[in-house]
């Protein structure tokens, strides 16, 4: 006992020379990350929000204070895709925790080999890549070789001499990618339900339905407490990646027809990759990331205080 | 009559996740099975493909698709083994020894990981330019390496490493480079696996960056190639099926044969609390 304390009391007054040698040895060892992260993450962060005060150009650099915000809300392109990128985040955030928690509440408590099935199969677009999941459907959205218009017609849905461009249309092209997007969305989620709701308590559960409390009372009574911070962190992670979305629009429509499938993200592209006008893409980067930074932290607040 | 309840409400539920599920698998089938019809573009479809063709592969292949294959294992291997090695000592090290500055660090990561991954690339495509790595592999792999996903991970799972441990190595007068060699690495092995196989499928599918960082055409990835396809070939579906399948066959056999680390990456990654 006293052994011991004598050893604490040592640790905590640990010499000078001890804490440099751990200093050294830590900042050595964070060194090769600390390349990558300084060079890659931190330092063009940084550009990002000086140069969104500039006019950046291929051939022009000038401080022009906040004229690029100015513009980015008198744009009405801007305006119109970050309408699209609120539509699409608070569509596919709750529609993507809804179903998932629903998934995985029917497999989690299944064999392994039947739960890993499943939660394989709901992976499988995340883990094929955007690439190849959008051009697979790009070819069933397609007017005149797509299956989509083959099984309206077979169900004598559609008239049989029309071709209906499902992502050439202001009003359809939009839901397109909120399908797809959904599909590409609940791996993940899934993946982290299932082993939350695996850690939930067992016996609570089970004392619970030997009470006489119904299967919904006691899910909502024991285990949607113990996964609240799952369901916390999928609703930031489907958020962030929502505001995000990018490859599929690029690929499925380019922000058409007459931007109405734009977003935020793929403006910027376009922006700076077409137009080659860096401020003004970085000037949204930068809204883009307050915006997600003010999401974040409102939902911390919300779910917290719900809690 | 509860009982009764139950299951029919569980019958139920079950036949509806299966369906749902066929429909999240029908369009790899359809892809795999498009690549080798020798018309997939038939209308009404087949199906079940009633022959079988390589004459798409044929095709895909006098394209450099070979070249963007490789171009795609070497990004993710090369990025794999870089995060392997620097998240593993920086999550060590923020995990085990307290340091000055400690604090500012993680937060400083914490901040740059609930930012939006993205935003960055302008800034990054003209870093990459000015230092001449514009359109050349390497400018995936290096941002992929800054990105502090895997130093989580890794700090997650190196809090399990029993401190005695460290303590008896440094007793037997270890140094510290052998004490990470010889005692950590082999206990963290199981979060190497998980990163490993998270680090070389996100990097795979990160079309994003690829897209940004790429130009000419034997440099590109397998991603931009069937992208690069489908805007010059739109309605050769056979064509483009095949790309596809090149480009997602080998990482779902990755993904079923390390499902098991998979699914632990992405749940030791999610930040507790």
């Amino acid at each position: 006992m006293e052994n011991e304390k004598a050893l604490k009391k040592n640790k905590m007054g640990m010499s000078h020379a001890i804490q440099r040698q751990q200093n050294i040895v830590s900042y050595i060892f964070l060194l090769p990350f600390a390349l990558f992260f300084i060079g890659f993450v931190l330092i063009p962060m940084g550009m990002g929000i000086v140069t969104s005060f500039f006019n950046y150009k291929m051939n022009a650099f000038e401080f022009n204070g906040l004229t690029n915000y100015i513009r980015l809300f008198k744009d009405p392109v801007f305006l119109k895709s970050l309408r699209n990128t609120f539509v699409i985040v608070i569509t596919s955030v709750p529609l993507v925790a809804i179903f998932s928690l629903w998934v995985a509440s029917v497999i989690f408590d299944k064999n392994s080999t039947f739960t890993s099935v499943f939660r394989g199969v709901f992976y499988l677009p995340v883990v094929m890549g955007t690439v190849p999941v959008v051009v697979v459907w790009k070819w069933i959205f397609n007017a005149y070789f797509g299956i989509l218009n083959y099984l309206f017609k077979a169900l004598n849905l559609m008239p049989q001499n029309l071709r209906f461009e499902w992502l050439g249309n202001k009003n359809t092209a939009i839901w397109c990618i909120l399908a797809i997007l959904f599909t590409t969305s609940i791996g993940q989620p899934i993946v982290l339900y299932i082993a939350a709701l695996g850690n939930v308590d067992k016996s609570i559960t089970e004392a619970a339905e030997v009470d006489g409390a119904s299967k919904l009372r006691t899910f909502w009574m024991v285990k949607w407490p113990s996964i609240m911070p799952t369901t916390l962190y999928i609703i930031v992670i489907t958020t962030i990646n929502s505001f995000q979305c990018f490859a599929l629009i690029q690929l499925l429509t380019s922000g058409g027809p007459s931007y109405s499938t734009s977003t935020v993200m793929y403006y910027l592209y376009e922006q700076a990759f077409t137009y080659y006008d860096y401020g003004y893409a970085n000037s949204m980067g930068v809204i883009l990331a307050i915006v997600i930074a003010v999401f974040s932290a409102l939902q911390f607040r919300v779910m917290k205080t719900d809690n | 009559m509860e009982i009764k309840k139950n299951s029919v409400y569980s019958v139920i539920s079950l036949i509806f996740l299966v369906l749902i599920a066929l429909l999240f698998l029908f369009p790899f089938y359809w892809i795999v099975t498009g690549s080798f019809k020798p018309n997939p573009n038939a209308i009404p479809p087949d199906w079940i493909p009633k022959a079988l063709s390589l004459k798409h592969y044929v095709k895909l292949f006098k394209q450099p698709a070979g070249i963007w294959f490789f171009n795609s294992v070497w990004m993710s291997l090369s990025s794999m083994a870089l995060v392997l090695i620097t998240s593993s000592m920086a999550g060590y090290v923020l995990a085990k020894k307290r340091f000055s500055g400690r604090k500012i660090i993680f937060s400083l990561l914490v901040c740059a990981m609930a930012l939006p991954k993205q935003v960055v690339l302008v800034p990054l495509v003209r870093i990459m330019n000015t230092i001449g790595l514009y359109n050349g592999l390497l400018a995936v792999i290096l941002p992929s390496v800054g990105w502090p996903f895997g130093v989580f991970l890794m700090k997650q799972f190196s809090e399990t490493l029993p401190t005695e441990l460290l303590e008896a190595a440094r007793i037997d007068g270890a140094g510290e480079a052998r004490t990470f060699l010889n005692v950590v690495c082999p206990i963290i092995k199981p979060a190497f696996g998980a990163l490993a196989i998270f680090t070389f499928i996100s990097t795979w599918n990160d079309y994003f960056l690829q897209l940004v960082m790429l130009a000419s055409r034997n440099k590109l990835s397998i991603a931009l190639g069937i992208a690069t396809l489908q805007a010059e070939m739109a309605t050769d579906f056979g064509l483009i099926m095949a790309g596809a399948t090149l480009g997602a066959l080998p990482i779902v056999i990755i993904f079923i044969a390390f499902q098991k680390y998979f699914t632990n990456g992405i749940t030791m990654g999610a930040v507790k609390g």
